[in-house]
Order: C-alpha cells, then sequence, then structure tokens
C-alpha cells in the first residue's frame, strides 16, 4: 500500500515531478563533473609532482649553483677564445653529460647523513644530467670571427644538437626516488650487481621515440649502454636511468649526487625533518612535496584554481536551488491535497504516518533525480576527459646562474641550425623537461563521488520530503474536510 | 453512547468570530438513527466533525463511552477514528490515485494486518455494497453512486461503533440517492450500528428514527421545544 500509494502518486503528478528529479539531476550531476574534474586535476599535480620526484618522497635536497658559476659553458677544445678556433669545414662532433643547468653537486656522503635523521624514513641519492650531442661543419662564414660566445652563430654553419635527460638512481630500491615506484614493463629492473654496469633503463616514451628496445644501445656521454627495460613513467619524466654509479662516472662526478629524495615516517613531520635536512646540508635547497604544489604555475594551476573556486561554487548554488525548487514543489503539492490527507485522517492515520507517506515521495524523487544525476555526472565527467585540452604544469625554477652547455648558442642559435633541434631550442628543451610538464586532463568519478551523490540524492529527497511533510504535519483534519462544504 | 452539553464552537472568518456552534444539548443512544437536518451554513457539518473527533469544541463537553473528546490527546481521538468511527462525506472523498479496492484498504491501514487479510476484507466489503465488479476501478472510472458506495465501505470496511455520514446523497440524482440511502439503512439495521446522518434533504432525514433540526448553531428536535432563546423554528425545517 505504501510504496503503491507513492507510485501512484508520484505518476498522477509526473510532469512536477519530473520537474523535481531533472532539478536534482542536474545538481547533483554538476556536483559529480565538478568533483570529477576536481580528482583529475590532483591527480594531474600529483603527476606532475611524481615526474618532478618520484613516487613516494616528501622531499628532495638540491644545491643551487652560485651566481655566476655556470658561466658560458662550451664542448672542450671549442669556442674561448679566436686562436683555438676551428678552421672552416671543420667537423665538430662532441657529447657531454652535465648536470641540469643552474644545479651544482652535493657529496654523496650527505646521502646517508640525511638518511639517519630522525624522522626519515628513506633517502636516495641521484644525479640529474643532460646528455648533449652536438656535431656539425664549420662554415667559411663564421671561421675566426669573434670570440667563442658568439662567433658560432653566424649563419651558414650547419649544426646538429640533440639532448635527452639522464637520471643516475641507487640501484637498490628504497621506495623513494625517481623510479623507484615506476613499472618496468618490458625487460628487467636493475640488479644488485649493476651499480657501475654500462646498463640503462629507459622511458616507454623516449623508447617510442628512439624506436628503442630491450637489448638495444643508448649513447650517453659518448659511450653504449645495454637497454635492459622499458619503464612507463609519466611526462616529464627523465627519458634514461643509468646506475648511480655509472652516471658518476660518466659524468665525471664521482662520490657526487644533485638530488637526494627523502622520505619522512610520517605526513605528520615532514617540515620539521625538512628543517633538521636544513641544517644537515648547509646550503642546500629543501623542497617538500606541499611547496613544489604551491609552486605549481601554469594552465594546471588555472584549472585547480577554476575546480575549486567557480565549480564548487557552481555546484552549491545549483543543490541549493533543486533542493528549494524541489521543497517548495512539494509544499505546493501538499497544500493541493489537503483534502485528501484531511481524509486520511479522518479514518484514523496518525500524523506520523501521512507524513511518512510524504517524506516517502519525496525521497522516490531524490533517488529518481539521484540516478539521472549519477548518469549526467557520469556523462559530464566523460564529456570534460574528451574535451579537456592538455594542460602544462610548470614548477618555478631557481636558475639564477644562467649560462649551461649550450651557453655558447644561447639565443641566436636556431637561425644556424638546421635540424630539427635548434641550438636555442637544446637549451630550451633541457629547461622545460627539468621543469615543465604535460599532462592530459581527465575526470574520473570515484566510488566515494558516487556515495555522496546518492547521499545529496536522498538528503535533496528529505529535504523536499520534509518541507512537504511539515506542511501536512500542520493540517487539521476538519479545516481541511471544512474546504469542501 | 453520545452526550454533547453546552457544545459551543467558533471560528474566525477574518476580524469576525463565528459561532457555529452555540450551546448544542444532545444525547445519542447506542444504535440509534440520527438524522440532523437544518439549512447550509447552520452548523450541522461542524456537529458532524466534533462528533467525529476531527476538531474540539470551544466550550462544552462530547462524552463518548464514557470518554470526554475534547480533553483526549491527538493520538487518542487517531484511534477512535480508526476503530469506532466511520466517515462518509458528500464529495466521496476517494484517493484519486487508488482503485476502489486500495481505497478500502486505506481503512484498514492503522490496523496493520497483513497485506492479504488486508485485501480479502477490503475485497468482502466492495462485494457487501454490490461493487465485486469494480474492485480495481479508480474513482474515475466510477459513477458517483459507485464512488460513494465505495466510500460507505471504506467507512464499514472496519465494522466502526458510530458512522457519520455528511450529506452524503449531497451530490447524487435522486435514484442514486435513494440506492445510497436504502443501504445506509440496512447496513444500520443489520450490524446495529449508530448512524448519524446529516442532510438537508427532509425526504432523508425522514428515513431517520429521530431528526435533530439545528439552526443558529442551536438543536431542536422536531417535537421538543426550543433552546431558551425563544426563536422559532423554521417550520420547513421540521419533519
Amino acid at each position: 500500500m505504501y510504496l503503491t500509494y507513492i507510485r501512484r502518486e508520484l505518476r498522477r503528478r509526473s510532469k512536477q515531478a519530473i520537474v523535481v528529479a531533472v532539478g536534482l539531476a542536474i545538481g547533483i550531476g554538476l556536483v559529480m563533473t565538478v568533483s570529477a574534474t576536481s580528482t583529475g586535476v590532483e591527480n594531474a599535480q600529483l603527476q606532475v609532482l611524481h615526474s618532478l620526484y618520484g613516487v613516494g618522497t616528501d622531499m628532495t635536497v638540491t644545491k643551487t649553483a652560485s651566481a655566476g658559476s655556470g658561466g658560458p659553458q662550451h664542448f672542450s677544445g671549442f669556442g674561448g677564445n679566436a686562436e683555438s678556433a676551428p678552421a672552416a669545414g671543420t667537423q665538430i662532433s662532441r657529447n657531454t653529460l652535465r648536470p641540469t643547468p643552474g644545479s651544482a653537486t652535493l657529496p654523496a656522503a650527505d646521502v646517508s647523513k640525511v638518511a639517519s635523521l630522525s624522522g626519515a624514513a628513506a633517502a636516495t641519492g641521484g644525479l640529474v644530467l643532460t646528455d648533449t650531442s652536438f656535431s656539425g661543419t664549420i662554415s667559411s662564414a663564421t671561421s675566426g670571427a669573434g670570440t667563442g660566445a658568439t662567433r658560432s652563430t653566424g649563419a651558414g654553419s650547419s649544426f646538429d644538437i640533440s639532448s635527452f635527460s639522464v637520471d643516475g638512481v641507487q640501484i637498490s630500491k628504497s621506495g623513494v626516488g625517481p623510479l623507484d615506484a615506476a613499472e618496468v614493463a618490458k625487460g628487467s629492473y636493475f640488479s644488485s650487481s649493476d651499480n657501475t654496469a654500462m646498463v640503462a633503463i629507459v622511458s616507454s616514451s623516449y623508447a617510442g621515440q628512439q624506436s628503442l628496445s630491450v637489448g638495444s644501445t643508448v649513447t650517453v656521454a659518448g659511450d653504449s649502454l645495454s637497454v635492459i627495460g622499458i619503464a612507463r613513467m609519466p611526462s616529464g619524466s627523465a627519458d634514461v636511468y643509468i646506475p648511480l654509479g655509472t652516471a658518476q662516472s660518466l659524468a665525471g662526478l664521482s662520490g657526487d649526487v644533485t638530488t637526494i629524495y627523502v622520505s619522512a615516517t610520517s605526513a605528520a613531520n615532514v617540515s620539521s625533518l625538512a628543517a633538521e635536512v636544513q641544517r644537515t646540508v648547509p646550503g642546500a635547497t629543501v623542497s617538500t612535496s606541499a611547496q613544489l604544489a604551491s609552486e605549481v604555475t601554469g594552465s594546471l594551476s588555472s584549472a585547480t584554481s577554476l575546480a575549486t573556486r567557480l565549480g564548487k561554487w557552481l555546484s552549491i548554488a545549483a543543490l541549493a536551488v533543486a533542493f528549494v525548487i524541489a521543497g517548495l514543489l512539494m509544499m505546493a503539492a501538499v497544500s493541493r491535497r489537503v483534502r485528501e490527507f484531511g481524509t486520511l485522517k479522518a479514518i484514523g492515520w496518525r500524523t506520523r504516518r501521512i507524513v511518512a507517506q510524504v517524506m516517502g515521495e519525496g525521497l522516490a524523487l531524490g533517488l529518481v533525480g539521484g540516478v539521472a544525476g549519477i548518469v549526467l555526472g557520469l556523462a559530464g565527467s566523460e564529456i570534460v576527459s574528451l574535451l579537456a585540452p592538455s594542460l602544462s604544469a610548470t614548477v618555478g625554477s631557481s636558475f639564477a646562474t644562467g649560462g649551461g652547455d649550450f651557453g655558447a648558442f644561447g639565443g641566436g642559435g636556431s637561425a644556424g641550425a638546421t635540424s630539427s633541434s635548434p641550438a636555442g631550442g637544446g637549451l630550451a628543451r633541457a629547461f622545460d623537461s627539468a621543469r615543465t610538464v604535460l599532462v592530459h586532463l581527465s575526470a574520473p568519478v570515484q566510488s566515494q563521488t558516487i556515495l555522496v551523490a546518492v547521499c545529496l540524492a536522498v538528503a535533496g529527497g528529505l529535504v523536499a520530503g520534509a518541507l512537504g511533510s511539515w506542511r501536512a504535519s500542520r493540517l487539521r483534519p476538519a479545516a481541511a474536510l471544512r474546504r469542501i462544504e | 453512547m453520545y452526550e454533547l452539553t453546552g457544545i459551543r464552537k467558533y471560528f474566525h472568518r477574518g476580524a469576525e468570530t463565528v459561532w457555529a456552534l452555540d450551546g448544542v444539548d444532545l444525547d445519542i443512544a447506542d444504535g440509534e438513527f440520527l438524522a440532523i437536518q437544518g439549512p447550509t451554513g447552520q452548523g450541522k457539518s461542524t456537529l458532524l466533525v466534533l462528533l467525529g473527533g476531527l476538531d474540539r469544541p470551544t466550550e462544552g463537553r462530547i462524552v463518548f463511552d464514557g470518554r470526554d473528546l475534547g480533553r483526549l490527546a491527538e493520538l487518542q481521538l487517531a484511534e477512535l477514528r480508526a476503530a469506532d468511527f466511520g466517515f462518509v462525506f458528500q464529495s466521496f472523498n476517494l484517493i484519486p490515485t487508488l482503485t476502489a479496492q486500495e481505497n478500502v484498504e486505506t481503512a484498514l491501514v492503522p490496523f496493520h494486518l497483513s497485506p492479504d487479510e488486508r485485501r480479502r476484507r477490503a475485497h468482502q466489503a466492495l462485494v457487501d455494497l454490490g461493487l465485486e465488479d469494480r474492485v480495481g476501478h479508480l474513482p474515475s472510472e466510477l459513477s458517483g453512486g459507485q464512488q460513494q458506495r465505495v466510500a460507505i465501505a471504506r467507512a464499514l470496511v472496519k465494522d466502526p461503533k458510530v458512522l457519520l455520514a455528511d450529506e452524503p446523497t449531497g451530490n447524487l440524482d435522486e435514484d442514486t440517492r435513494d440506492e445510497i440511502v436504502g443501504a445506509l439503512e440496512g447496513l444500520w439495521r443489520n450490524r446495529g450500528l449508530t448512524l448519524v446522518l446529516v442532510t438537508h434533504d427532509s425526504w432523508v432525514a425522514r428515513r431517520a428514527e429521530r431528526i435533530a433540526v439545528i439552526k443558529g448553531g442551536r438543536v431542536n428536535y422536531g417535537d421538543a421545544s426550543w433552546p431558551s432563546t425563544g426563536r422559532e423554528p423554521d417550520p420547513e425545517l421540521v419533519a
């Protein structure tokens, strides 16, 4: 009887019921879409942070090169003064493996110092490097002109420049570091004896670009390394991972690291651990994941702001309007049923039974609206995933020292470059690969989101039912029946 | 069964206070068929509402089987309405979305019967009123007379002590009126219930054992003297 009465009543008021259900559905669907987009943005941020940090890392310790120390650098035997300048027609081919511009090295011994701090769960050292290859022929037009810093920029020379990022990683898995949580899709991870072996794991995207597979060789600093694994890495990660010992050897940085990755024993003590690390490694820059997140700028940051501000208020407004409309329509419906409820009271129905009937109708409307809202929300999140552009995130850089491996080619280098990797672009790419990440925004609907949607639907139904019930409970049966005299 | 003493009831109509009942004294015996007759707007329905425990008097006492209805809590009144009072209304007051049988079942909801028992009793009540072929019909699919018989079935399905009928034939043509009044009279005789019927129709009122004429908020009996106000009854309203 209870359900039959609800069903028949809602069918009788089908137009009104549809308006209420659609209103709730739009509100709930909007909340779901915004929530899913928010989740997507959060995931994108995590992806950015993971690509820059590595999964499980709470902070990184780096050292910035002192001002002016970077200076315009150059390949050995090339540039510097006019007397040593190569003659026209000279074939140039060089390959270097250097730390990312602007960063200085730390003693590897600092890694164990940091690891021994109370509050540190694990610490591992790494070398963040850029391998740059340069080859070309010096033309007559550029030969002998100017100084090393500028003379190679003239027109007529043809240079091929390419670079890729290389991370030297500790091969023992400690749960922290850029490669530690990566999934090696093909081949295998480093073995315990690989610390100085000429082996590499390459990211799947780089493997695709360079047509590398397990067993191929990749040239790093002019030496051939055997590819033993291909790992799925997030966008912005390094292209090639090699054992730390190998990296130190190839880069001539024995006993050094550029980055210490640290994980804290708990999220609560990240700040205190950061302060302790700062004291332990004077002059180093300690960046926590929270700081890094706050430094994220670009369209990803804008999307986060949009999702958290506009989205939140839009959802609240839509829900509030839906709830109010549903409540008012329910009250109006009850007002039109005064005689009906008066009759039911006259034949012995208690007020609470009538209230339960009206609440049931509201709840049914809420559930119908909730189901429709979930469908709308899923559709909305799909649309967001399909239409959302890739977002870029840039983490604030401290490249104050300037210069780098290709300082000699800065700025106008592209004018003389003929390859797909112009000189100026080479530097820019090195910069980008370290600090800017492109991520595709998706809007995944989580089970909690659906649960929240169901709760909102129930709440909406109860709000509507409560307002209607309040009206019904105030009806006096005699007054209800008097209306029909 | 009923003892009404000094019943007064007023309503507010804007700033004006309207006395619908102005000192009614009335006794109704167990098993009696009483017709309350009078012109429109003279307090007939208000008196019926008070007899059914749907409202409380402003002054006076309504004692039903030893209980003062004016002093009972709303919950107790609801229980009385569910168990002891059956109502029949002029406009039938059927739930438009429910079938004839479901409408009758609504009267059994307060008793928390099993669905099967509820359906069985509702069906039997409809059969008793000759509506066995209309059990699945909505009110809109029934004639006025059939709707009123459904309403009577709803009132009687719980075997009440009192049947309170407010202008039960007011919306019916003459033939149907006779049919409904005949049905009510038959049920009263066969079941031994107390029947209080409000009507302005003298033909209907004459079927009762006793007629109480209500005018100006006071009651007169056809063969009794008017209260001390000295106002004369309308001869046309006294059977």
